[in-house]
């Protein structure tokens, strides 16, 4: 690649370039968040402020979908569902993986590009087409998709049953086969280049627990994807070609309709055959990122290495035969539900051990309060809060009567919306200067922080209390029930928050603008970081290193170590140690010293 | 006019913090201080900023339950839902606990472990005893969390009462009816195929048997004559061909239904009673119901009785439980005269999901008695 002349196009825009790939993912998948979170903001107006006209409702959505400024319930219900997709499937998995693991992986194990650059091109164009094709979804005249990110059949299934399941629904198919297609392409090459690419001397143990979550979660998604591709493919033969994989025994519009023999139930257990995995493909990247920023933040190793590979692993295994708990009061044979509450309370446990081991780095550790370390702990903080109340909803008994409500709510975005979130500012605040090669403004990170996480926390954690009490979730209003007049207060301190929180994002917005431009030029190794993607040159150069590739001699957690002879550091006056540093005469490598 | 005064404040306003990031980073030059790491200064602050927030955090906990304590669900109306609540309970006490412990601890190292107080850091790599600790602790505490989960669930689902009262909850865009199985207490049988305009259950007894096969043959009659009057832009003769396969399909397939009436009772169905609206439940009673969907997915959720089951369309499900408290009651335990049980819908099902109702009204069963012989019976209704 060296000496071959660049043009824009080659350079920005079809690059094989695994650098520049990393940085369209972060900008597209953040082009995404900014319109899923207008739609959040959107609809929480109509759920503070039930059945009042606003201004902004019909600027958005046109005389149609919000006559007189008053939300229309389909539109209500195509709002949630488009912001549930994007979060998930367009921020967290491609916008946090695909930027992270193009970035990471080939820097952090010493390659000089991903496997193969072509795939990795096409991975990102597919996701930025499938991401085109979602926002098209936009302005059909039946509306988006409207059933819910879940898009159960039969309401998905019939463009009788509710006018998103039309063309919108035709449109959310397509873009998510591209979207598979992309992630099994981008996860194929991260397995790869892992397994293949790993310079002299960077064993699998001496891997930072960044690449074992990136690992581990390519290997989920390869295994998983698939089987939501064939859940979308055969509810396209159901809408197009007249078969009854999920239909039967339905009479709607006034006819019976010609479809006998399926059930709804085998598409819920195809997708959540991967939406379960789905999940932790979402958090175990969040989880690596933690650690190594945690860990360089407190000039401590990660406590228990060893013990943090092994829950990637265990939750990585466990994350496949836990996904019944989505499905408790479905119907399924009641043995069935407490199988998979027994394994959904076992995932617990590689869950509890990570958490623990974040602690213990934090534990005589020397903490420097960086934007991306402020964004870690929040990260440890929402992880044990959603996680705990993960226990609860384990339980099939006590599900049956929080399934479908805000409890629900409340714990996915917590873990997701908050945890896997703040993981990635903490990952943009870290590794920005590695990407653009200038440092983001560190007040405007303070200020983006406390803003985020106050306001976050404010907009989740009361929605615990309206699951308790009965509110079911995808309720366009809760004012045709008594039962949750006291409740209206909560949905108006939730919508509140929600709009503060939505307008500090563009603090970060800005930020990240600004800095890509005229941010201060980043030194070599801002962080005192031990891992190889520090050692490459702050200007871009295919390849990556300009000589040779690095050799590596020990484990990247070598901070804060002492010297054989008694002295405070292994290299004198500064408390880290590279792995690219060879390891002196009796040193020993690792968690043993 | 407003939205270029608006796009003129925000434009200016970026100017403005542009021009104050480059006021901060030409000081920061002319000081000589570093902007990228973090000043003993800074990191004292943030430190205690941390523990503002998370005394905050608890304040705010605390005062959710206070505020919102009392909107939570009142105590439970059912058997198991008894059961229920002191599962909840227990579990709610561990994770609280949980959560409150580990948050402590974050605070105190985030206090105690800031650079500013902590200029170097420990070299401790692992500890095999504390995982094994912190390993063992949990799937101990889960294994009881498990096994009183379980046995709790199990005796939700498996231990039906042998004199349960059946009730169907027949769910639909966008209401729900409730069907009473009637002296016989067997639910007449159903199908799609039968629902008409007076049977909008698709009830199967040998007159709706009958009334749908006429409906049928006139229905196929009206089709064959329509095709003399196709015209170019409309219906095609071709669509109407196969709308007639299709209704015939369904008229073959409830003449089986008229052939398997000699062999089978059929009018189990004529003591059924139908009810929209509200529902009445004896109290002390075992109720079983089961719920069907006409079309897409449903769920009959009624919290109050701690009891949620999907409504799906092609196969009917089961729930049962046994109420324990009269409406009269609960209206004075809450407090609210206006109070009445609820069965919400509780799946996504289209634009008016969420005012998809019905009352549920438990009372003694002599009142319950006297106010089921007051509602018409199926075959009853169909005469008239």
């Amino acid at each position: 690649m060296a000496g071959h002349k660049e043009t824009f196009i080659t350079k920005y825009l079809f690059s094989y370039d695994h650098k520049m790939i990393s940085r369209q993912f972060l900008l597209t998948g953040t082009a995404m968040a900014f319109v899923g979170m207008a739609m959040s903001l959107l609809f929480r107006l109509q759920l503070a402020f039930p059945g009042e006209s606003f201004a902004v409702l019909n600027f958005f959505l046109g005389d149609k979908w919000a006559p007189d400024g008053v939300l229309d319930p389909n539109m209500y219900l195509a709002l949630v569902t488009i912001h549930g997709t994007i979060m998930v499937f367009f921020l967290l998995t491609a916008g946090l993986s695909g930027t992270f693991a193009n970035l990471l992986i080939p820097l952090q194990i010493g390659a000089r590009d991903m496997a193969s650059g072509m795939m990795n091109m096409l991975s990102y164009w597919f996701f930025f087409l499938s991401s085109v094709i979602m926002i098209a979804s936009l302005y059909v005249e039946s509306g988006p998709a409207a059933a819910g990110w879940t898009v159960y059949p039969p309401l998905s299934a019939l463009p009788q049953a509710m006018p998103g399941s039309g063309t919108g629904m035709t449109l959310w198919l397509v873009s998510m086969s591209l979207f598979i297609v992309s992630s099994l392409l981008g996860g194929l090459n991260y397995i790869v280049t892992i397994i293949n690419l790993r310079t002299k001397g960077m064993n699998m143990l001496r891997l930072p627990l960044t690449i074992w979550a990136l690992f581990v979660t390519a290997i989920l998604g390869v295994l998983s994807f698939p089987v939501l591709f064939a859940a979308a493919l055969l509810l396209i033969f159901d809408r197009t070609f007249g078969t009854s994989f999920y239909l039967s025994d339905i009479y709607i519009a006034g006819e019976a309709l010609d479809h006998t023999g399926g059930s709804p139930l085998l598409f819920q257990h195809l997708f959540w055959f991967l939406g379960h995995p789905e999940v932790y493909i979402i958090i175990l990247p969040a989880l690596g990122i933690s650690s190594e920023v945690i860990s360089t933040n407190s000039r401590k190793p990660i406590f228990g290495y060893r013990a943090m590979v092994g829950s990637i692993l265990a939750i990585g295994f466990l994350s496949f035969i836990v996904w019944g708990h989505h499905m408790f009061v479905t119907g399924m044979n009641p043995f069935v539900g407490a199988v998979f509450t027994f394994t959904t309370l076992l995932i617990a446990i590689p869950s509890a051990v990570k958490a623990f081991n974040y602690l213990s780095t934090l534990w005589k550790g020397s903490i420097q309060y960086t934007p991306a370390m402020m964004f870690s702990i929040g990260m440890v903080s929402t992880f044990i809060t959603g996680g705990v109340t993960g226990i609860i909803l384990a339980d099939a008994a006590l599900d049956v009567n929080l399934h479908d409500t805000y409890f629900v709510v409340a714990h996915f975005h917590i873990v997701m919306g908050l945890s896997a979130v703040m993981a990635m500012f903490a990952g943009v605040y870290h590794w920005f200067p590695k990407m653009w090669g200038r440092m983001l403004n560190k007040k405007l990170g303070y200020v983006h922080f406390w803003l985020t996480f106050i306001t976050a926390y404010g907009v989740f954690f009361p929605q615990h209390f309206q699951g308790l009490a009965g509110v079911p979730r995808r309720y366009y209003a809760n004012t045709e029930f008594p039962l949750f007049d006291g409740l209206s207060d909560i949905s108006y301190m939730v919508t509140m928050f929600a709009m503060v929180g939505g307008l500090a994002q563009f603090i970060f917005l800005f930020n990240l603008v600004y800095s890509m431009f005229k941010g201060p030029k980043a030194p070599q190794n801002p962080w005192g970081s031990n891992t190889l993607e520090w050692t490459t040159p702050v200007e871009h150069i295919h390849g990556n290193w300009p000589g040779d590739l690095p050799t590596v001699h020990r484990w990247a957690y070598d901070y804060s170590k002492p010297s054989k002879d008694g002295s405070d550091y292994r290299i004198p006056g500064q408390d880290f140690v590279p792995q690219t540093v060879p390891l002196e005469e009796g040193e020993i490598d690792g968690e043993g010293h | 006019m407003t939205a270029l005064l608006l796009s003129l404040v925000i434009i200016l306003g970026i100017v403005s913090i542009v021009q104050m990031l480059r006021v901060f980073d030409l000081s920061n030059a002319i000081k000589g201080t570093d902007e990228i790491h973090v000043n003993n200064q800074e990191t004292n602050n943030i430190r205690w900023a941390f523990v503002v927030f998370f005394v905050g955090f608890f304040a705010f906990f605390i005062y959710l339950v206070a505020e919102f304590g009392d909107q939570l669900l009142p105590q439970s109306a059912s058997a198991h839902g008894v059961d229920y609540d002191w599962l909840m309970n227990f579990n709610m006490l561990i994770i609280t606990i949980v959560f409150v412990v580990t948050h402590i601890i974050l605070m105190v190292f985030i206090v105690k472990y800031a650079k500013n107080v902590s200029p170097k850091a420990t070299f401790v790599t692992h500890n095999n005893r504390l995982e094994l600790i912190w390993t063992t602790t949990p799937a101990v505490v889960l294994t009881i969390i498990v096994i009183y989960g379980i046995s709790t669930w199990n005796s939700m689902l498996m231990d039906k009462p042998e004199d349960s009262i059946n009730i169907e909850l027949y769910a639909r865009q966008f209401d729900w009816t409730a069907r009473y199985a009637g002296e016989d207490n067997i639910l007449g049988k159903a199908n799609f195929r039968m629902i008409s305009a007076t049977n909008a259950l698709g009830i199967i007894n040998s007159s709706t048997i009958d009334d749908r096969l006429n409906q049928y043959d006139d229905q196929i009659a009206e089709l064959e004559a329509s095709r003399e009057k196709v015209f170019p832009g409309g219906v095609s003769d071709e669509e109407i061909l196969d709308k007639i396969i299709l209704v015939k399909k369904n008229r073959s397939a409830v003449l089986k239904y008229e052939e398997q009436s000699k062999n089978e009772n059929f009018d189990v169905a004529d003591d059924d009673i139908l009810t929209k609206v509200e529902f009445h439940i004896p109290v002390n009673r075992s109720i079983n119901f089961s719920i069907r969907s006409q079309d897409v997915l449903h769920s009959a959720y009624m919290p109050h009785f701690r009891a949620q089951m999907n409504a799906v369309p092609g196969v009917i499900t089961n729930f049962y439980f046994t109420p324990i408290v009269t409406t009269k009651e609960m209206r004075k335990i809450t407090g609210n005269p206006d109070f009445d049980y609820l069965l919400l819908c509780n799946k996504i099902c289209g634009a008016a999901h969420y005012n998809m109702q019905m009352n549920i009204i438990v009372e003694t069963e002599e009142e319950y008695n006297k106010w089921l012989l007051e509602q018409p019976k199926f075959n009853v209704a169909q005469a008239q």
